[in-house]
C-alpha cells in the first residue's frame, strides 16, 4: 500500500498538479479577449508590463496594499497560512529524506522545530479563517460548504502529518493517509479554486494590465494598490 | 412571446419610439409590460457563451469569499453593513446564478438581477482596487447590465437614453442645429463682457476640438460660454464639431455596446474631419470614460486610444495654469476650505489625480482632501446612471450618505466637482440632507479668479 501511494499514485498526483495548473493557465491566457475585456494586452506592451508587475508584488507583500493594511488581522492568517503551506512541505526533513531515498538527491532541510511552528500555524491559521467565515456577517453571507471543503483539503496533509510524525503507536496507517491527503491537495489545486495557486498571478496581472495600459496607467505613475 | 409595446428586446431607433417612451410618465406603463417580459434564455446563454470568456469566468470561480470587497462598497456602508450589499454576493447571486443556470432564468429573477444592478452597484470599480485576487466586481455588473439590456431588462431611463444616442447621437434631444445656435447664442451673449470671444465651429486644422456632455446645450448652456472665455484668455486656437460634439454615453451604463459604437464612432468622425491636433472633454467623468478610455475599444481600434490624443477639462486647466496660459490673481484665490470630489471614471479609472491636486494647491488656500481621496475615493453615490433613474432615487439617496460624511468630516463648505454626475449628486445630497454646502464645477471659479490680459478685457 504505502509502495503504491508513494508510487504510481504520487506520480499521478504530480502529473495533474503540474499539467492541470498549465493548462488552466494556458486556458486563462487563450480565453482574453482585447476587445471584449477591453485591455489592448499586445499593444502597449511596456505599461501592460510594468501594470502587471506592479499588480502582483503589491499584493504579494504582506501589508503592501490598502486591502492588506485595512484587514491586519486577516493578512497576517492569510500570509502564514500561504507561506506555510507552500514551503513546509518543500523544506521539511522527512520529504527531503524520502527524495534522497528514491531519487537520490535533496533540497535544503528547515530545523524539526520550525516545520512543526509553520505545520501548527498553517492549522490555527485554517481554524481562525473558519471561524473567522463564521463570525462575519458579511463574510457568512457568501460562505458555502465548499469553501470549507477547500480548507479542509488544504489543511489535511497537514494536520495528518503531524499525527504521523507524534503518533505513538503505528505511525505507518497515519503516514499512509498523510501522503493521499497530500495527493488530493495536488489534484485539487488545478481543479478547484485552490487553482488561484497559479491563477492569482493571472487575474491579477490582468487587471494590472488593464490599470497599466487603460485605465491611467498611461497617465500617472500606477495605480496606488 | 409576449414583448410589450415600450418595454421590449427592440432597440429605439426612431423619433417616434422615443416619443411614445417619454409620454409614459415615469415608465409606469414600461415597467408593467416589463411584468410580463419573457427571457429567451436560449439567445441569452448564445451571448453569454459568446462574450463571458475566461476573465470574468475566472473571476467568478477562484473568488475565495473572503470578504475582503464588503467594506469598500459604499452602499455596504451605507446601508448599516448589510450583507446583501456585499459586492461578491451582489454579483454571485445574479451573474453568477445566470452563468450557473446556463441563462435558464425566469422573468422574476431577472427584474431582481436589474435592481441588483443599477440599485447596489454604480460600477465605481472600487471594490477591483481592494480584492487581494483582483476581481472588479464593477466590470462584471457592467457587462451583466449588457446581458439584461439584451433582454430588455433595463430601466426607463435607460431605454430612452439609448434611443436618444441612436437617433440624436446625444444623450438629449439635441439636434445639430440646436447645438450650434446654443453655441452662436452663447458667444453673441458674452461678446460684450469679452471682446473677441468666438465660439469656432467646425474650424479644421486646430489645437484643440473641444467636446461637451448633452447637458450643457439643453441645460447650461453658460457652460459653454465659460469654456469658451478661458480658451479664449489662454489664447487656445481651439473649435467645437457641428457633429460628434456629445462625449456621454447613457449608453455605456446601459450596457447597450452596438449603441455606445455608434456615439464614440460620431465623435471620432468629427477628429478625422477636422483634423485637431488634440481633444478637450468637458467637466464629465463619464463622458471621458466612455469616449477616451472604453471608446476606442468599442469602435474597434487596435491602439486601445482615441485618434488623437484625448484629455480631460482638468488635464488641460493645469497645463493651462503650469504653462501661464492661464494666470491666478493670488488675492482671489479660494480663501475658505474647500474639497475636492475624486470622480471614479477620470481619477481611478483614468488617473488623473494629479493633475487635479494640481489645481487645487494653484486655486485654493485651505485644500482639504476627504478621506479616503484619489483613487481610492468612494463614488459620489450617482454614478453609472444611477442619478438618473426615478425607480431608484431612494436607494440612491441612502447611498448618498457616504459622500455626505466624507465631506462634512473635511470641515469644507465648498466641493469643487468636475464631473457632472458628482455635481448632481452632491447637489442633490445638500437637498436630500441639508448639510449646508456648495458645489462648483472648475469653470466659473476659474473665471472670477484668473487674471485677465487688458486686451482682452472690455473698453469702458
Amino acid at each position: 500500500m504505502y509502495e503504491f501511494v508513494t508510487g504510481p499514485l504520487a506520480w499521478l498526483a504530480f502529473a495533474v498538479f503540474f499539467v492541470g495548473n498549465i493548462v488552466r493557465l494556458v486556458l486563462y491566457v487563450r480565453g482574453l479577449d482585447w476587445k471584449l475585456d477591453r485591455v489592448t494586452y499586445s499593444v502597449n506592451t511596456s505599461f501592460g508590463v510594468k501594470g502587471a508587475v506592479r499588480s502582483i508584488l503589491f499584493w504579494l507583500a504582506p501589508f503592501g496594499t490598502h486591502s492588506w493594511r485595512d484587514n491586519p488581522w486577516f493578512t497576517i492568517l492569510v500570509f502564514v497560512m500561504h507561506v506555510g503551506l507552500i514551503f513546509t512541505p518543500i523544506f521539511l526533513l522527512g520529504h527531503n529524506i524520502f527524495l534522497q531515498e528514491r531519487w537520490g538527491f535533496s533540497l535544503w532541510s528547515m530545523p524539526g522545530a520550525l516545520s512543526d511552528a509553520m505545520t501548527i500555524a498553517v492549522i490555527a491559521s485554517a481554524v481562525l479563517l473558519a471561524m473567522r467565515r463564521i463570525a462575519l456577517p458579511e463574510v457568512r453571507i457568501i460562505t458555502n460548504a465548499n469553501d470549507y471543503l477547500m480548507l479542509a483539503i488544504a489543511v489535511a496533509p497537514f494536520v495528518t502529518g503531524l499525527i504521523a510524525r507524534y503518533a505513538f503507536v503505528q505511525s505507518e496507517p497515519w503516514l499512509i493517509v498523510h501522503v493521499l491527503c497530500g495527493e488530493l491537495l495536488l489534484i485539487a489545486v488545478p481543479l478547484t479554486k485552490l487553482s488561484h495557486f497559479v491563477l492569482f498571478f493571472a487575474t491579477r496581472a490582468q487587471l494590472g494590465m488593464d490599470y497599466g495600459i487603460k485605465r491611467g496607467g498611461m497617465k500617472s505613475n500606477g495605480i496606488n494598490w | 412571446m409576449p414583448e410589450g409595446i415600450l418595454c421590449n428586446k427592440n432597440k429605439v431607433t426612431t423619433l417616434e419610439q422615443l416619443q411614445a417612451l417619454l409620454a409614459d410618465k415615469s415608465g409606469k406603463q414600461y415597467y408593467q409590460e416589463m411584468n410580463n417580459l419573457d427571457v429567451d434564455a436560449k439567445a441569452l446563454w448564445d451571448l453569454i457563451q459568446k462574450t463571458c470568456k475566461s476573465r470574468i469566468r475566472t473571476w467568478l470561480d477562484i473568488c475565495t469569499h473572503c470578504g475582503l470587497c464588503a467594506d469598500s462598497c459604499f452602499y455596504y456602508l451605507a446601508n448599516h453593513k448589510n450583507p446583501t450589499q456585499v459586492p461578491s454576493y451582489k454579483i454571485q447571486s445574479t451573474l453568477g446564478q445566470i452563468i450557473h443556470r446556463k441563462g435558464k432564468v425566469d422573468n422574476a429573477f431577472m427584474q431582481m438581477t436589474m435592481d441588483t444592478a443599477f440599485s447596489k452597484c454604480t460600477c465605481c470599480t472600487r471594490c477591483g482596487v481592494y480584492c487581494p485576487l483582483g476581481i472588479d466586481t464593477g466590470v462584471m455588473f457592467s457587462y451583466l447590465r449588457g446581458l439584461l439590456f439584451s433582454q430588455g431588462f433595463t430601466p426607463w431611463e435607460m431605454k430612452i437614453g439609448t434611443g436618444m444616442h441612436r437617433v440624436f447621437q446625444a444623450q438629449m434631444d439635441v439636434t445639430t442645429e440646436d447645438w450650434v445656435d446654443t453655441c452662436s447664442w452663447m458667444a453673441e451673449e458674452n461678446a460684450d463682457d469679452w471682446p473677441g470671444l468666438e465660439i469656432p465651429v467646425d474650424k479644421e486644422n486646430a489645437d484643440i476640438i473641444y467636446t461637451v456632455n448633452a447637458r450643457e446645450p439643453k441645460h447650461y448652456p453658460e457652460d459653454i460660454a465659460q469654456a469658451a472665455i478661458l480658451f479664449h484668455v489662454a489664447g487656445e486656437n481651439w473649435t467645437v464639431p457641428s457633429q460628434g460634439w456629445e462625449e456621454t454615453s447613457l449608453a455605456m451604463f446601459a450596457g447597450d455596446w452596438e449603441a455606445c459604437k455608434i456615439q464614440v464612432e460620431s465623435v471620432y468622425a468629427a477628429m478625422d474631419r477636422l483634423k485637431p491636433k488634440r481633444m478637450v472633454v468637458t467637466e464629465c467623468g463619464h463622458a471621458y470614460r466612455a469616449t477616451v478610455i472604453e471608446g476606442p475599444y468599442w469602435a474597434g481600434l487596435k491602439t486601445g486610444k482615441t485618434p488623437i490624443e484625448s484629455f480631460h477639462y482638468v488635464e488641460w486647466v493645469a497645463e493651462a495654469l503650469r504653462t501661464g496660459k492661464l494666470k491666478i490673481d493670488p488675492a482671489k484665490k479660494i480663501k475658505e476650505p474647500v474639497t475636492y470630489q475624486d470622480s471614479c471614471n477620470y481619477i481611478r479609472n483614468g488617473g488623473l489625480w494629479e493633475a487635479a491636486r494640481y489645481i487645487m494647491s494653484q486655486i485654493a488656500e485651505d485644500f482639504r482632501e476627504m478621506t479616503p481621496s484619489r483613487e481610492h475615493n468612494f463614488c459620489c453615490g450617482g454614478g453609472g446612471g444611477l442619478n438618473g433613474i426615478g425607480r431608484y432615487r431612494e436607494q440612491r439617496n441612502v447611498g448618498l450618505k457616504v459622500k455626505r460624511d466624507q465631506i462634512l468630516a473635511t470641515g469644507a463648505k465648498l466641493v469643487v466637482a468636475p464631473c457632472h454626475n458628482c455635481w448632481d449628486a452632491i447637489r442633490d445630497l445638500e437637498e436630500v440632507y441639508e448639510i449646508g454646502i456648495r458645489w462648483s464645477f472648475l469653470k466659473p471659479l476659474l473665471i472670477n479668479m484668473i487674471e485677465v490680459p487688458e486686451h482682452l478685457k472690455p473698453a469702458e
